[in-house]
């Protein structure tokens, strides 16, 4: 059995389409990405599993509880953390903790061991009051407060969203010590490069999943060829690589550029198209493709289709 | 273009005995992309506010466009623009009012309003989504508006806070390209990002830590005296160096 099963899902809030013909398994213990960036539908998928939006049509799990017969039970064995920081902002941090185990039904005694890592980094500051934490702070606050009834199922809507980069890592390694405990987590964000640390993601935009895999497999079905160039004048590189015959795409990766070319097997090619339009100091060496240079292609079919 | 838009000397912010901003020192020269980086509550946001003239600073000094952050905030409101990812545009009124709204903040006249207006909407190739609410276009457009509509006055410096966060990454693309073309016109940027790749585009970048500017210099420049492949590598070192 999968810990959560979503089949043909539509939803639409009025005239806009929300989620298209939605389906994807997640198992048991895994930690699953849902990749996209804003308006894709990402928080619309996690409010009909957490139940806590009707679907238009279609049918969904969550450790085979169906999300609208069993929406009671559902509830006991999940944990959820919103996009939006929706703790009491005028409790304290330990009183936060200790009403959501209430709500539960449980102590945070009994449970103490699965958040303790997590805890102890902001017990300090146990007597502050949750609106006056910083940003970081909060988040583990809200992680713990969704764990503290021991959950199957853990959803994590945007959590990395607007913390720097050394943070969101450090948050990514807490994810990886529950996954050991077998909880499954289901997580979105809109940072790509975070694919790295799921076990499989969904590419998802415009309310429809472009591809379901492990992050090798996206990276190995990218179709195209490419190579990270630059020159001397990388404005310019940019414009000369966008009229070279068989060019796909080219777009800027930092300090080079990443043009994805057919019929140019070792790049010399380019080279001496760039010479003659007098680029200085070019450097192109062949590049293994990211996360967003298979989204980017994604993309670039669907709007073809 | 060596005029300098922005110069801050031991700019200085407290909250109570709280540091928030310690004595940072930078410039930023016309038409130049200067990237603001630092980790959460590292005291950006405080910089941004004072350079906006919307706090007043506890010590120290500085100067945007030539007008002093302590006498002459009404001017330097004038003469900035401000874009952010978490309020950009008005969600219930049109392209076309928030664009005239702005406009009309900004006090261009009203031949002015109705020609950047119409220019505008034409550059970015709105013209068939001009009467229809920000709320029913996708983010990605909202983004490029927003940005096109912080620039409206032809300000000497743009601040951009977060602009690309949640965006995909064509129009996160697209939307540097605005950012290039409104430093090529002579306009100053000042861009805070958690986008390490984003890093890469400025001209120069600062990596404030605890209230301080712990490292200024061009991306090469960084990476080189850090002895490192990228840009992430020199955040790391700078964000959590202390703790090692």
């Amino acid at each position: 059995m999968y810990s959560i099963e979503v089949k043909n899902i539509d939803k639409s809030y009025q005239k806009v389409q929300a989620l298209k013909d939605i389906s994807l398994n997640v198992n048991k213990g895994e930690i699953f990405g849902l990749i996209g960036p804003d308006g894709a539908g990402k928080t619309t998928l996690f409010r009909i599993l957490t139940t806590l939006l009707l679907k238009d049509s279609g049918s969904a799990t969550v450790e085979g509880f169906d999300v609208e017969k069993d929406y009671k039970a559902i509830r006991k064995i999940i944990g959820y953390m919103p996009g939006r920081f929706s703790l009491y902002q005028d409790l304290s941090v330990e009183e936060n903790l200790k009403f959501f185990a209430t709500v539960f039904d449980t102590t945070v005694e009994d449970n103490y061991e699965l958040i303790r890592d997590i805890y102890v980094q902001i017990e300090p500051f146990r007597k502050r009051r949750a609106g006056q934490l910083s940003g970081g702070m909060k988040q583990k606050l809200a992680l713990c407060c969704a764990l503290i009834h021991q959950p199957k199922v853990l959803f994590l809507d945007e959590p990395t969203t607007g913390v720097d980069p050394v943070s969101r890592h450090e948050f990514w390694e807490m994810l990886k010590k529950l996954k050991t405990k077998g909880i499954t987590i289901l997580v979105s964000t809109p940072y790509m490069d975070e694919a790295a640390l799921c076990d499989r993601i969904a590419l998802i935009q415009r309310g429809r999943i472009m591809r379901i895999d492990t992050l090798e497999n996206i990276v190995s079905a990218f179709t195209g060829h490419l190579y990270a160039v630059r020159s001397n004048d990388m404005s310019r590189l940019n414009f000369d690589l966008k009229e070279f015959e068989g060019i796909t795409s080219a777009y800027i990766f930092g300090e080079f550029i990443h043009a994805d070319v057919k019929n140019c097997p070792d790049g010399n090619k380019l080279l001496s198209y760039l010479e003659a339009r007098d680029h200085k100091d070019i450097k192109i060496f062949p590049v293994h493709p990211s996360i967003e240079d298979c989204f980017m292609e994604l993309m670039n079919k669907e709007e073809n289709k | 273009m060596n005029e300098n838009i922005i110069i801050t000397e031991d700019l200085t912010k407290k909250f109570g005995s709280f540091t928030a901003c310690d004595k940072i020192s930078f410039s930023v020269k016309k038409g130049e992309i200067f990237g603001f980086l630092g980790a959460n509550g590292a005291g950006k946001t405080t910089a941004i506010r004072m350079l906006c003239g919307l706090l007043l600073p506890t010590s120290g000094k500085a100067s945007i466009g030539g007008y002093d952050i302590y006498k002459d905030t009404e001017k330097i409101k004038l003469n900035i623009g401000y874009m952010s990812q978490k309020f950009s545009l008005y969600e219930d009124l049109t392209v076309k009012e928030n664009i005239e709204f702005y406009a009309g903040i900004y006090r261009l006249s009203t031949k002015e309003i109705k020609e950047r207006s119409k220019l505008l909407i034409s550059e970015l190739g709105l013209e068939r989504s001009a009467d229809s609410l920000i709320r029913s276009l996708p983010l990605g457009w909202r983004q490029k508006l927003a940005f096109s509509v912080a620039v409206i006055h032809s300000p000497k410096i743009v601040f951009l806070d977060e602009p690309t966060g949640g965006v995909d990454p064509v129009t996160r693309r697209q939307f540097w390209d605005l950012i290039y073309k409104a430093a090529d016109d002579g306009i100053s940027v000042l861009v805070t990002t958690h986008y390490m790749d984003e890093a890469e585009y400025c001209g120069r970048i600062s990596m404030m830590v605890d209230g301080k500017i712990a490292a200024m210099g061009t991306p090469a420049e960084l990476k080189s005296s850090y002895n490192v492949g990228s840009m992430y590598e020199v955040f790391l070192h700078l964000a959590r160096g202390k703790n090692e």
